[in-house]
C-alpha cells in the first residue's frame, strides 16, 4: 500500500481519538470541576457578579456548545484569555515556548546521546561487574524523588558554591546560557537512569538475535558487531522511543522551570495550577494532547519507513 | 459440573508431578540476594506503616520536643522542624501515607488495567477497538494534567491522591495485559476449555488470568514506587495530603528551609523514600527475571 494512503488512514483514525480527548477534557474541566466563577470571585460574591462572570466565561452556554468550543480550540488554538493575567493564552504560549525549548532540547539531546553511548558500552560488557553496577546505579538514580534533585542542586551548587545562577532568565542566544546550565544538568540526571535501562534492554534483545550469531561465526570482532549491526537495528525502537517523548518537551520541564524562574510553558502551567487558572490548564492539556497525537502518527509512519518488515496495515 | 470435575482431575495430577512456574520463580527469588534484601526492606516498611496506623510507634509525632529548627544531634538524629517536632518521628509517621498511597494506587490501577486489558484482548473486534480508543485518549493527555484535573474535582486529601494516581497509571498495564491475552486466547489449553464447555468468564478468569498474572505482579511493584514518588509532586503543587506528615510535604517544606540552612527534613524524607523506592525497583527487576518466561535462559 501507498505510504500517503497510510498517512491519510492514520489521520482519519485520529479523529475519534481527538474528539474523545476533547470530551474527556470537557468532562474534567467543564462538567465535574467546581464552579469556576466562585473560584475567581471568592466566597463573598453576589449572585449578580457570579452570573456576569459565568456569562463572560461562556459557562452559561449549553454543554454541547461548550464542548464544541474545546474541539474548535484544538484546531484554531484560540483558547481565550487567562483568568489570572488576562492575557491571550495563545500569545502566552508562543512567548513561553522558546525559553522552554532552550532548556528541554539541550537537556533531551545530551541525555539521549549519553544514554545511547552508555548502554552500548554496558551491553558490550553484559553480565560483568560494570554492567551490573551501571544498572544498579541507574535504578538508584531513578529512586531519588525529582524534587530532591532540584532542591539539593539549586541549594548546593547555585546557592552555597555559587557555581551557577540561582534562578532567572534572559532571552537572546548567548545570554540565556548561564541560566540553563544547572537546570539542564539536573534534567540529564533525572532522565538518564530510565533511558540507559531501556536502551540496554533493547541492545540486549538484539544481541541474542540470529544475525549476531552469524556475524560472530564469520569472525567479525565484537566492536564491529556492536556498532555496525546491533546499534543499527536497535536504532529503530530507540528512535520511536525518542520521538514519542518530543510532545512532552513542549510542556517543558514543569518543576525545573518553576524553581529556576524560567518563563517557559512549564512555569506558566505551574503558576496556573497554583492560581486555579482553568483556561490555561485546559489550553496546555489540549495543546500537549494534539502534539502527542500528531507525533504518534509521525512515529508510526517512520516506523514503517525504517523497518520494511512492518506492513502498512 | 463436568467442567469442574475435569479440571480437578487435571490439576491433581499436575500438582504431584512437577513444579509450577510460581515455585520456580519463588526459588530463584530467594536465591537472588538483591531480591531477598529488597523483600525484607519492603516488609519492614510495611510493618512500620502498620505500627504507626495502630499507634504503637510515632503516635506522639506532633509533640514539641525541642526548639524550632534544631540541627541534628544525638537526641534528635534528624533534628526538629519549624514547630520543634522531631523530624525522625515525622518521617516514621510518613511511612503510613507513602505505603498506603503506593498500595491503594497500585490496586486501583491493577483493577482497571486488568479488567479493561483482559476484556479487550479476549473479545477483540469492536470491544477491543473501543478500549484501545479509550486508553489512547488517556495516554494522549500528560499525566500531570490529569492529576491536576482529578484533584481539582475530588478536592484535597488522601482519597483524591489515591484516585488521581490510580486513574493516571493504569494504561501501561492495560496495554501489556491486552497484548498477552491476545497471545494466549488461541492456545490449545483455552481451546480445550472451550471443548469441555467452559464459558467466557470461566476461560478468562480460571484459565487465561493465571497465565498472564506474572505481568500484574511485576507491574504492581513498579506502580507502587511510581505512586510514592508522584505523591511528592502532588504535594509540591499543593494538592497532596494534609493534616499529617508525608514525605512529599516534608520535601516540599524544604524549598523554604534550605535557604536558612535547614537540610535535615529534606534529607530524612528523601532517604526514607529512596530506600523503599529502590527496593521496589530492584524487586520489580528480580520479579521480571524470575517470572517472565521469555527471559528464561538469557544472561
Amino acid at each position: 500500500m501507498n505510504t500517503w494512503l497510510y498517512v491519510l488512514r492514520k489521520l482519519i483514525y485520529t479523529i475519534p481519538v481527538l474528539l474523545g480527548v476533547c470530551f474527556l477534557i470537557f468532562l474534567l474541566f467543564n462538567v465535574f470541576s467546581p464552579d469556576p466563577a466562585s473560584i475567581i470571585l471568592g466566597k463573598h460574591a453576589t449572585v449578580k457578579q457570579i452570573e456576569e462572570v459565568r456569562n463572560e466565561l461562556g459557562l452559561n452556554k449549553p454543554y454541547f456548545l461548550q464542548y464544541l468550543d474545546i474541539v474548535k480550540s484544538a484546531f484554531t488554538f484560540d483558547f481565550g484569555r487567562s483568568w489570572q493575567t488576562k492575557q491571550d493564552i495563545w500569545d502566552m504560549m508562543k512567548q513561553g515556548a522558546v525559553p522552554s525549548m532552550t532548556l528541554t532540547i539541550p537537556g533531551f539531546m545530551i541525555s539521549t546521546v549519553f544514554a545511547i553511548i552508555i548502554s552500548l558500552v554496558v551491553s558490550f560488557y553484559r553480565g560483568k561487574l560494570l554492567d551490573k553496577g551501571t544498572v544498579i546505579l541507574c535504578v538508584a538514580l531513578m529512586s531519588i524523588p525529582s524534587l530532591a534533585y532540584i532542591l539539593f542542586g539549586q541549594w548546593f551548587f547555585a546557592y552555597k558554591m555559587s557555581w551557577f545562577e540561582i534562578s532567572g532568565y534572559e532571552s537572546g542566544f548567548p545570554y540565556f546560557i548561564p541560566y540553563i546550565i544547572l537546570p539542564v544538568l539536573i534534567w540529564v540526571f533525572l532522565t538518564i537512569g530510565p533511558d540507559v535501562r531501556f536502551f540496554r534492554t533493547i541492545m540486549l534483545d538484539e544481541i541474542y538475535q540470529d544475525y549476531v550469531r552469524t556475524a560472530r561465526a564469520k569472525g567479525l570482532s565484537e566492536t564491529t558487531i556492536l556498532f555496525k549491526h546491533v546499534l543499527k537495528n536497535a536504532m529503530i525502537p530507540i528512535i520511536t522511543y525518542v520521538i514519542i517523548q518530543l510532545p512532552f518537551l513542549i510542556l517543558g520541564a514543569l518543576l525545573l522551570e518553576s524553581f529556576f524562574s524560567i518563563p517557559g510553558l512549564g512555569g506558566i502551567t505551574i503558576s496556573a495550577v497554583y492560581a486555579s487558572d482553568l483556561p490555561v490548564i485546559k489550553a496546555m492539556t489540549v495543546l500537549t494532547a494534539v502534539a502527542y497525537i500528531i507525533f504518534s502518527i509521525i512515529t508510526d509512519v517512520l516506523y514503517t519507513v525504517v523497518d520494511p518488515r512492518v506492513s502498512l496495515k | 459440573m463436568s467442567v469442574a470435575v475435569a479440571e480437578k482431575l487435571v490439576s491433581k495430577e499436575s500438582h504431584s508431578q512437577s513444579k509450577s512456574l510460581w515455585n520456580h520463580a519463588w526459588e530463584s527469588l530467594v536465591s537472588d540476594k538483591i531480591a531477598l534484601i529488597s523483600m525484607v526492606i519492603v516488609s519492614i516498611y510495611a510493618i512500620v506503616a502498620i505500627l504507626t496506623v495502630t499507634g504503637v510507634i510515632a503516635a506522639d509525632w506532633s509533640q514539641e520536643v525541642g526548639a524550632s529548627y534544631e540541627a541534628p544531634s544525638a537526641a534528635h538524629i534528624f533534628g526538629t522542624d519549624i514547630f520543634g517536632r522531631s523530624v525522625l518521628l515525622k518521617t516514621i509517621k510518613g511511612t503510613e501515607v507513602a505505603m498506603s498511597v503506593g498500595f491503594v494506587t497500585a490496586i486501583v490501577a491493577v483493577v482497571i488495567g486488568v479488567a479493561l486489558g483482559g476484556v479487550a484482548g479476549y473479545f477483540g473486534g469492536k470491544v477491543d477497538d473501543f478500549i484501545v480508543w479509550f486508553y489512547t485518549m488517556f495516554s494522549s493527555i500528560p499525566n500531570i494534567m490529569l492529576l491536576v484535573a482529578i484533584t481539582f474535582i475530588m478536592g484535597r486529601g488522601l482519597v483524591a491522591v489515591y484516585m488521581a494516581l490510580g486513574l493516571t497509571t493504569w494504561v501501561n498495564l492495560c496495554r501489556l495485559i491486552r497484548a498477552e491475552v491476545i497471545r494466549h486466547k488461541e492456545r490449545e489449553y483455552v481451546q480445550a476449555a472451550t471443548a469441555i464447555g467452559g464459558g467466557h468468564s470461566r476461560k478468562m478468569i480460571k484459565h487465561i488470568l493465571p497465565n498472564v498474572f506474572h505481568i500484574v505482579i511485576i507491574q504492581f511493584s513498579l506502580l507502587f514506587q511510581t505512586a510514592i514518588k508522584s505523591e511528592v509532586i502532588l504535594s509540591y503543587l499543593g494538592l497532596g495530603v494534609q493534616g499529617r506528615p508525608s514525605w512529599g510535604t516534608m520535601i516540599d517544606d524544604a524549598k523554604l528551609e534550605l535557604a536558612r540552612g535547614v537540610w535535615w527534613q529534606l534529607a530524612a524524607a528523601s532517604l526514607a523514600m529512596f530506600v523503599v523506592v529502590l527496593a521496589f525497583n530492584l524487586l520489580g527487576d528480580a520479579l521480571r527475571d524470575a517470572l517472565d518466561p521469555k527471559l528464561k535462559g538469557k544472561s
